[in-house]
């Protein structure tokens, strides 16, 4: 690591006074400092966020739940109303990482945590990502992890987040605070595709704090299920994930949610995917339209061409785990 | 927590002064900001029963109790802990009396080479606190943060599984280094 000086602010528009292009803010450190070990990241200066009042979760005056940046994975997945209210954003969180990293990592770190892409960590080889304009590696190299969606010439990475898909899913909110005073944006709008600036992974400014997530009172409790797929059972990055929402009505679907991990720079959703359902019986041969849509366009890199199928026959199971959910529990 | 600047002033360079409860016993130290926790464990206190795997969170052998709660100390910084409480697998056993998940893990022959054996014991000590293990496969689970390049993962499910009864009748009778301070405000 190279060196650098430390700040630890008590207080939101001190945090976000000491920010710049050359500070970095810190919460759990499970990603950051795992990159400045590789030298991928070198902040001049660290500031510590973990002594701000973010550490809350509250019911919302609308029946949601204002979630704290700092609230601990662990916390927030076995939080008696995300356990009850939004199981799937509780399994999401807990099909991810380990429970030492899940009581290290923060609510906001995980919405920022990097690419796993293996040449953003070797600073040896060209990354755009890493060095914009160096050029792609993965795209003639290793690819078997990268996207099937949105990728562009330039960067091929996925997001790796699990927690993020059941937030996508979910339709959260993201609250930001800013030297300019404070905003929130709509988790569909947070995360972004590659283009042609794939160094920046979402829509937030240098010096903006996440300051909380905000989920709507709809948690699709009685229909909803988190379907992972990897290379071992636990303790590994997804190659596909689903997150699958449904609200039925007897027979027939009212509203559903379809949210792919593993295989775009951002959490994958179409709404022709999930129109299509409504007002449809709950069969498999409507949960493979929908997967038929939602997969629309979908590309190959080479090494990771496997995932299409994979991830269209992952819909279809999550959708009908999620229709059955509720007579399972 | 007190910072010295280094002696040409380079606030890079400032040492840190903490106040740690290690194992029950107060210490105050001086560390860099990079300094991780697990190097301020090892190299400055020569706590080397947690070890280094792998440095990058893959492997659970640093795993140690901050604050009642499992992490990787690998990816901390100690900076970032002034006035916490750790336990480490030095401070398990009391005194010459070994832990129930040590006698366990002997009972059950858990361990080939030993190098993962600290950070498993110290995992298996929080998840006991957790109270979220119900079952043989709930343990596989939430011990999946610990790897073991032995493979003697069976032996270490079945001396877990073994210990896991004790360790919640220790709990609820006293506990020092568990779960006290509960999440850190
Ligand atoms: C071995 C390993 C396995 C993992 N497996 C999984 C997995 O299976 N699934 C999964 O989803 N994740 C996984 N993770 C990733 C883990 O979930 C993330 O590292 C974690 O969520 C990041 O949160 P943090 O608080 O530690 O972030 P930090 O490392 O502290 O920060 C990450 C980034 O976010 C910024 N930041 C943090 N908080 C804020 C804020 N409030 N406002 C603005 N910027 C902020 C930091 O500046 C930094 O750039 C794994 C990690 C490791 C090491
Ligand atoms: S896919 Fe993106 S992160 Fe990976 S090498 Fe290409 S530019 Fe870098
Ligand atoms: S040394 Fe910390 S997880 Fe491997
Ligand atoms: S006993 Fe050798 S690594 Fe586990």
């Amino acid at each position: 690591m190279s060196p650098f000086s430390y700040a630890r602010p008590t207080a939101v528009q001190e945090a976000v006074q000491l920010a710049g292009p050359h500070a970095r803010f810190i919460a759990g450190g499970t990603n950051l400092i795992d990159l400045m070990k590789e030298n991928v990241e070198r902040p001049q200066r660290l500031i510590d966020i973990t002594g701000l009042p973010l550490h809350e979760v509250a019911d919302t005056v609308d029946g949601g739940l204002l979630i704290g940046a700092l609230v601990s994975n662990s916390d927030l997945a076995w939080h008696p109303r995300v356990q009850h209210d939004y199981p799937l954003l509780a399994q999401a969180i807990l099909a991810g990482a380990s429970p030492q990293l899940r009581n290290m990592a923060t609510t906001g770190g995980n919405l920022l945590q990097r690419t796993r892409c293996l040449y953003f960590y070797d600073t040896a080889t060209p990354c755009n990502k890493r060095e914009p304009g160096s050029g792609c590696s993965a795209r003639q190299g290793l690819n078997r992890n990268h996207a099937i969606l949105g990728a562009s010439e330039h960067c091929i990475a996925t997001h790796p987040s699990d927690m993020c898909v059941a937030l996508a899913a979910l339709q959260a909110q993201v609250h930001v605070a800013g030297p300019q005073g404070a905003r929130q944006i709509a988790f569909a709008d947070f995360h972004r595709l590659p283009g042609d600036q794939p160094q920046r992974d979402n829509v937030l400014a240098d010096n903006e704090l996440i300051t909380a997530i905000e989920l709507p009172a709809e948690g699709f409790a009685a229909h909803s299920h988190y379907l992972k797929v990897r290379d071992r059972e636990s303790y590994a990055f997804a190659l596909v994930s689903v997150a699958a929402a449904l609200d039925i009505d007897g027979h027939v679907i009212r509203q559903a949610r379809i949210a792919l991990g593993g295989v775009a720079h951002k959490p994958w959703r179409n709404p022709d995917a999930e129109a299509v359902l409504i007002g449809k019986p709950a069969t498999a041969a409507n949960f493979r339209l929908a997967a038929d849509l939602l997969l629309d366009g979908a590309d190959g890199q080479g090494r990771n061409n496997f995932k299409i199928p994979l991830a269209r026959q992952a819909v279809v199971r999550a959708l009908t785990d999620a229709a059955q959910a509720m007579e399972a529990a | 927590m007190t910072t010295t600047p280094a002696a040409d002033g380079d606030e890079l360079f400032a040492l840190h002064t903490l106040r740690l409860n290690i194992n029950g016993e107060q210490r105050r130290i001086q560390v860099h900001a990079w300094t991780t926790l697990l190097d301020m464990l090892r190299e400055q206190l020569q706590l080397t029963g947690s070890k280094k795997g792998c440095d990058h969170g893959q492997c659970g052998a640093c795993t140690v109790l901050l604050d009642g709660k499992r992490i990787n100390s690998c990816l901390t910084l100690a900076v970032m802990h002034d006035g916490a409480e750790l336990t480490t697998i030095e401070g398990v056993a009391d005194g010459e009396a070994l832990h129930p998940l040590q006698r366990a893990f002997i009972k059950h022959d858990a361990f080939q080479c030993g190098y993962c054996t600290p950070g498993q014991i110290c995992s298996a000590l929080a998840m006991a606190g957790e109270n979220h293990a119900h079952s043989r496969a709930d343990i596989r689970e939430q011990m999946s943060g610990n790897l073991c390049r032995c493979g003697a993962y069976n032996n270490i499910l079945d001396a877990i599984e073994d210990a896991l009864p004790a360790c919640r009748g220790e709990l609820e009778t006293s506990a020092p280094a568990l779960g006290k301070r509960g999440s850190a405000a």
